[in-house]
């Protein structure tokens, strides 16, 4: 039995008239990478801020630890460590300095060797001493992370993490994500519009619409991640739907979208449809895989189909 | 809590902008000072033209008159009603500045309870104003003692002429110093209180500048009217009260009794009514920042 970090029941906000969080329940369990998906507006930051007292709930219940969050605050937050959107800071003081004051208001004595190693880990121990007005948006993004993690927090609640970050930071902020599941047995709690990204990293996650739950499991459970969308685009599209209608490959044919025409199959499948469609003399312009998360997202929060059908 | 205020100075102290009004004081105070020195005979006739009819004024009369305490006293007359708004600065941007960088949010997801965050922020602007008042003490004070000696301090009301012998006006100036320290912290905490409700700090100086500025022409209406209606409830009313300790008590033969104030009761009455009003902004500032939604 896994024990409960975060157990969130029938949460409910609203700001005047408008239902931001709509009875909200989940549990994140005690070492999982928890992923917090929806679409802009669907009610992760706030209830992200619910998390961490910024927000009072109207109604419902949040026990972090085993204990009321509004009872034990202080005690709770002393073990968790959070970004919110974008990780602002005191831009007229250096990256020293801003980790120097949000590790001390942790609550925790933190040596100045540990603040460095902090910045080393997130690469930016040779900018310790730059103020932070200087730095770009990525470094301000793992100098958030140092801040988030510098007192050794058992939880962490990343929201949007990497936002505004380049490739490179995406990955970089992945790897330390993974590291901190794995090796320092952390709990974390993200939320992300890349669902590309939660699908390597997540454990579990929640998908929610217009403040309610749509969805909550084991990522693994969720969807299947062989099973792909594959957009195909030939040199002529009408001619190749109507030569795939009438070949083997009909039964995998859901359709047409822009320019191209959509097939659902295996993984395992790719190599032999790539021979037929060679065979039967079909010049392949591209044939590009659709995540299979992200479409699995689309489905349950727009309304649209798994797959969409169109037919000519 | 030491180690969280700590923290809030290192934040302001840190910022170039506090020094503004360090710099704005010290610049009005040696300009006064050089124009006093080198043209002081002449302000000296401006100020004595509406009480040369009544009283003979000679010219050692004069030369004692411009002595570091009298310029003290004409320094601060300017200043102490410019000062609001070198407080506000800091006071108006305490909460509204962290929610404009954004960093209210990072701030309130520590193990600090919004009530201590709320505290140590108004004791930090109460220390910058004492700061401010010490600058101001060192220059206007010491400063003007050290560049036109000291003498007996003359003031001139409207119709009175107050005469303090030299060694009876410096505890004054403690005291007045003190008072005013409470008179700004008063203007702080109602900028303060503003801050609360803005996500950017201009709102809040600005705001806190019009109230004091609306007030204080209110204050000073001669309307019967608001004498006793709404005049003694008007924090501004009270803010020029550092003045009474200059106003001495005189003996039958009309000479001034050394170590007296003419009316501590009103004082002390100005002094509680500043004090009430720093306990409602500061309270209410707390209590509604409690309740708050962090959304910025």
């Amino acid at each position: 039995m896994m024990n409960a970090v975060i157990l969130v029941k029938h949460l409910t906000k609203d700001f005047k008239e408008v239902k931001a969080v709509n009875d909200l329940s989940f549990t994140v369990e005690a070492g999982q990478v928890y992923g917090f998906l929806g679409q802009n507006g669907a009610g992760k930051s706030t209830t992200i801020r619910m998390l961490l007292t910024l927000i009072k709930p109207t109604s419902g219940d949040i026990e972090i630890f085993g204990l009321n969050l509004l009872k034990h605050r202080k005690e709770i937050l002393r073990q968790v460590g959070a970004i919110i959107e974008r990780p602002d800071l005191y831009k007229y003081l250096t990256a020293l300095e801003n980790l120097r004051i949000f590790g001390a208001m942790s609550g925790v004595k933190i040596s100045e060797k540990k603040l460095m190693e902090e910045l080393e880990m997130v690469g930016l121990a040779t900018r310790a001493h730059s103020k932070v007005k200087t730095y770009s948006q990525g470094m301000k993004q793992r100098l958030g992370i140092a801040i988030a993690l510098v007192h050794d927090p058992k939880l962490i609640i990343l929201d949007e993490p990497t936002n505004g970050l380049d490739p490179q930071g995406i990955a970089d902020i992945r790897n330390l994500i993974l590291q901190l599941s794995r090796e320092r047995n952390k709990t974390l709690l993200i939320s992300s519009h890349l669902l590309s990204e939660m699908e390597l990293i997540a454990d579990s996650m929640i998908i929610i619409d217009k403040g309610k739950k749509v969805v909550e499991g084991k990522v693994n459970e969720l969807f299947d991640p062989a099973e792909t969308l594959v957009e195909l685009k030939t040199m002529d599209d009408t001619a190749t739907f109507e030569k795939l209608q009438q070949s083997g490959l009909q039964k995998l044919i859901r359709g047409k979208r822009n320019d191209c025409i959509l097939l659902k199959l295996h993984r395992n499948e790719i190599p032999g449809v790539m021979k037929e469609l060679v065979q039967m003399n079909i010049d392949v312009v591209s044939f590009h895989s659709r995540h299979s998360l992200e479409d699995y997202f689309l489905s349950l929060t727009t309304g649209h189909p798994h797959v969409e059908i169109i037919t000519n | 809590m030491w180690k969280l205020l700590r923290i809030e100075l290192f934040k302001i102290f840190k910022r170039p902008r506090t020094y503004i009004a360090f710099g704005a004081i010290a610049a009005v105070v040696l300009l006064f000072q050089i124009g006093m020195k080198f043209d002081g005979k002449t302000y000296l006739d401006l100020v004595l033209n509406n009480v040369s009819d009544s009283f003979e004024v000679t010219d050692e009369f004069k030369s004692k008159l411009l002595n570091g305490y009298f310029i003290c006293f004409a320094i601060l007359n300017i200043l102490l009603i410019q000062m609001p708004l070198l407080v506000a600065l800091i006071a108006g941007d305490s909460i509204a500045g962290e929610a404009n960088m954004g960093t209210l949010r990072l701030s309130l997801t520590k193990p600090v309870s919004r009530t201590q965050y709320m505290l140590v922020k108004f004791m930090a602007s109460i220390i910058y104003t004492l700061l401010l008042l010490i600058w101001l003490a060192i220059l206007a004070l010491f400063g003007s003692m050290f560049i036109f000696g000291t003498n007996s301090l003359v003031i001139f009301r409207s119709e009175v002429i107050e005469q303090m012998n030299s060694y009876d006006v410096l505890w004054r100036y403690v005291a007045a110093f003190g008072y005013a320290a409470v008179a700004l912290t008063t203007v702080s905490a109602l900028a303060f209180l503003l801050s609360v409700f803005a996500e950017n700090s201009i709102g809040p100086i600005i705001a806190t500048m019009s109230i004091v500025i609306v007030l204080t022409i209110l204050s000073e209406f001669n309307i019967p009217l608001y004498d006793n209606t709404v005049k003694p409830y008007l924090f501004t009313t009270h803010m020029v009260a550092w003045k009474g300790f200059f106003y001495v008590q005189a003996d039958a033969d009309n000479k001034t009794i050394d170590g007296t104030i003419q009316n501590l009761p009103a004082i002390l009455r100005s002094l509680g009514i500043l004090v009430i009003y720093i306990v409602g902004f500061v309270g209410s500032a707390i209590w509604i920042f409690k309740k708050k939604d962090i959304l910025t």
